[in-house]
């Protein structure tokens, strides 16, 4: 039901000429419009909360949905952040929000300082939810300025936010936006590898080579086989992550976003490779899910960083307790 | 929409919880005394009082009637039984096929005289099964299968070759996919499936066929107009080939698609205790999110069956993606410790590796090679 809204809307609303507004750093006003008034930003909320109360299989659908329809506006950061102010029991964002994990940052005479780099979107957010340590803050725009500009590979903007705000908005943290951010990146993954899936399928079936469509020819048929199971992976990596958050386990987190990330580039490469020369253009909107996998891919903590945390965790299990670990994840 | 989907495997139930814990505490009690490298010979590992010990537990034919000597237990209690086997290295080799693919079959397409004198001694761990499937000219094109099967009076008279058939010199059946009529230019049509005796069947003869790795557990099943009781047809005459790919759907559905080197993984955590290396770590922990998202998606084609929905496409992709995951640790571990594998080595990592190198290049070939699996997973994409 919501996932048709979805559905509809962006294949209304977003086209070429908005995705080329977006690469150059637009901000799309108009369409951000449409998607408060249909209620996305609450969409992972309780019904309690004022959200839609869907099942964990509906939010996962309608956050695949956001990287199948290659949406160019923080909608799912603002979802996670609205999950994340309901649950401490802060005021809802009033706009647009990001979300971010900034441990560097300082708490003087009240005051919040410090960088927090790389926020998509940044200048055109309405608050930040910040996790510093075991507090949880609500920035609003007012309390920070841009220090530099930044994009991400799919050129949407990634500016550094300098933060100076008396901070007046604040609760424990009760889940990290880091590992929300990740789980939401995840199941965008897999939204966009299914588009490329689809979009690789369509034109195999249709580009006719040495007289005969590229996919009757085994060796691209096993690539494509090989697309899917890095579709499945990131798909079910998705919904591990999602169910690990649910129960507060960074671990399988970090296991899911992990696989995520790891399919991104893989199924990317595939799929680049099996469109040949017309998925290296711009003509072709191929382009528009693989820059974003190759940027999703190392947000919300690098790979090295989930990794690291995984693999300390399994090794400290030892020999014996590695494989009762694995199946806790 | 072109995904092929997973559903979501349920959370693991109270009764699975304790069955898990029951039964790594059996695993303990039969088994903890075996080395690693014993281990590491995974469903290779056979032993007939261990496989008599899951019987008389309750371990085989957990999901069948009652009726049949089964327990009519879930798919996912099943499930955790096979792959904490698999999981400890436990010697499985004289229960697995019966277990896996024989059994079903038989509940499938077997006479009810068939279930009831078989089924139960399967499931009590007294009947090791192996499977007659390729020929020396008959591999992933199965369709070529040239070993006939001339029906004469009572009995089958049975003449051609089978080869790669685990354990065939220690088991008590074969199902045996033949020809019953036409020649292998009829592909598909004029195939059928027979039960045959390993232990009591004239003009039988079994030679071992030795592996690079210096192990027997293959052999050679030649067969000279030998005779095979026709009550032992399994279904009908002439369905063999819907029959063999149903039994090859239970072959590819489980977790022994990407546990066969799962010593190795605990070998090398073991090797990279008090080592702080970062870079050690993140592999370990790619490594590990690779693992959890196979073994999710396995507990998904459990879901399937346990729904009786069909689940070969799925299976298709576990056993792809996890082959790759199996076979490719030995490179990850090469990566990280510099040890050179010996076969005869008492060292744990060492002989580990060994086990593992050598062995690994059947996983995708076994059950399905890597390139036969692909094209499976394409027409399911509908490319073909």
């Amino acid at each position: 039901m919501l996932a048709e809204m979805i559905q509809r809307l962006f294949e209304r609303a977003l086209g070429d000429g908005e995705q080329s507004a977006a690469r150059s750093g637009e901000w799309l006003a108009a369409l951000w419009a449409e998607i408060e008034e249909m209620g996305l930003p609450l969409a992972l909320l309780s019904e309690d909360q004022g959200g839609f109360g869907l099942t964990a299989a509906e939010q996962g659908e309608a956050l695949r949905l956001l990287g199948n329809l290659a949406v160019p506006l923080p909608v799912a950061e603002t979802m996670g952040a609205n999950r994340l102010l309901a649950l401490a029991g802060l005021p809802l964002a009033d706009g647009p929000a990001g979300l971010a994990r900034a441990d560097h940052l300082t708490l003087e005479g009240g005051i919040l300082r410090g960088r927090v780099e790389r926020v998509a979107w940044g200048e055109n957010l309405a608050c930040l939810v910040l996790a510093v340590g075991n507090t949880l803050y609500r920035v609003p725009q007012s309390g920070w300025q841009l220090a530099e500009a930044g994009s991400a590979l799919n050129f949407h903007p990634r500016p550094t936010l300098e933060i100076a705000w008396e901070a007046d908005a604040l609760a424990p943290l009760l889940h990290c936006p880091l590992a929300e951010g990740a789980t939401l990146r995840a199941h965008q993954i897999a939204g966009a590898l299914e588009a490329a899936l689809d979009m690789t399928l369509e034109h195999t079936a249709t580009r006719i080579q040495f007289g005969k469509p590229l996919q009757k020819n085994q060796v691209v048929q096993h690539e494509l086989a090989k697309l899917a199971g890095e579709l499945a992976c990131a798909t079910a990596a998705a919904s591990l992550a999602a169910e690990a958050l649910e129960r507060g386990d960074l671990l399988g987190v970090a296991a899911g976003s992990l696989r995520a990330r790891e399919a991104a580039g893989n199924g990317a490469s595939i799929a680049l490779q099996m469109h040949g020369a017309i998925g290296f253009t711009r003509e072709h909107k191929l382009h528009l899910y693989t820059t974003s996998l190759h940027s999703w891919r190392d947000e919300f903590g690098g790979q090295v960083f989930w990794a690291t945390l995984l693999g300390k965790a399994a090794v400290e299990a030892g020999a014996d307790g590695y494989w009762p670990m694995v199946t806790t994840l | 929409m072109s995904a092929i989907p997973f559903p979501a495997p349920p959370q693991d139930s109270a009764e699975v919880l304790a069955l898990r814990s029951e039964f790594r505490a059996f695993l303990d009690a039969q088994l903890g005394h075996r080395s690693p490298r014993q281990r590491s010979d995974n469903w290779y590992g056979y032993s007939r009082d261990f496989s008599l010990a899951m019987g008389q537990a309750g371990y085989l034919g957990m999901t069948w009637s009652k009726a049949y000597g089964g327990h009519e237990r879930s798919a996912f209690e099943r499930y955790v039984v096979i792959e904490e086997s698999l999981a400890y290295g436990a010697p499985v080799g004289a229960h697995w096929i019966a277990d896996r693919q024989s059994g079903p079959s038989i509940i499938k397409f077997g006479t009810e005289e068939q279930r009831e004198t078989i089924l139960p001694r399967i499931a009590k761990g007294e009947l090791a099964f192996g499977i007659g499937m390729s020929e020396p000219d008959s591999g992933s094109d199965l369709a070529a299968t040239r070993t006939k099967a001339i029906r004469d009076g009572d009995i089958y008279r049975v003449t051609g070759t089978k080869v790669w058939t685990s354990f065939a010199h220690e088991a008590d059946f074969v199902i045996l996919f033949c020809r019953t009529s036409g020649t292998p230019a009829d592909r598909h049509n004029g195939t059928s499936q027979l039960l045959v005796d390993l232990k009591n069947t004239p003009g039988l003869t079994i030679k071992p066929i030795i592996d690079l790795a210096g192990q027997h557990h293959f052999n050679e099943m030649h067969f000279e107009d030998a005779a095979v009781p026709a009550a032992n047809l399994l279904g009908q005459e002439g369905d063999g080939w819907n029959q063999v790919m149903s039994e090859l759907a239970f072959e590819r559905s489980g977790p022994e698609r990407f546990l066969s080197s799962i010593e190795l993984m605990y070998q090398l955590i073991a090797m990279l205790q008090g080592r702080n290396d970062d870079a050690a770590l993140a592999t370990i922990g790619r490594l590990t999110a690779q693992l959890a998202v196979l073994r999710r998606l396995s507990r998904s084609v459990a879901a399937m069956l346990q729904n009786k929905q069909d689940a070969g496409l799925q299976a298709a992709i576990v056993k792809d993606v996890g082959a790759v995951w199996e076979q490719t640790l030995p490179d990850f571990a090469r990566q990280l410790v510099d040890t050179e594998a010996d076969p005869r080595s008492q060292a744990a990592y060492a002989g580990v590796l060994a086990n593992i190198v050598h062995n690994a290049p059947s996983w995708s070939l076994r059950g399905g090679t890597r390139e036969i699996l692909r094209g499976i997973i394409a027409r399911g994409l509908g490319t073909r």
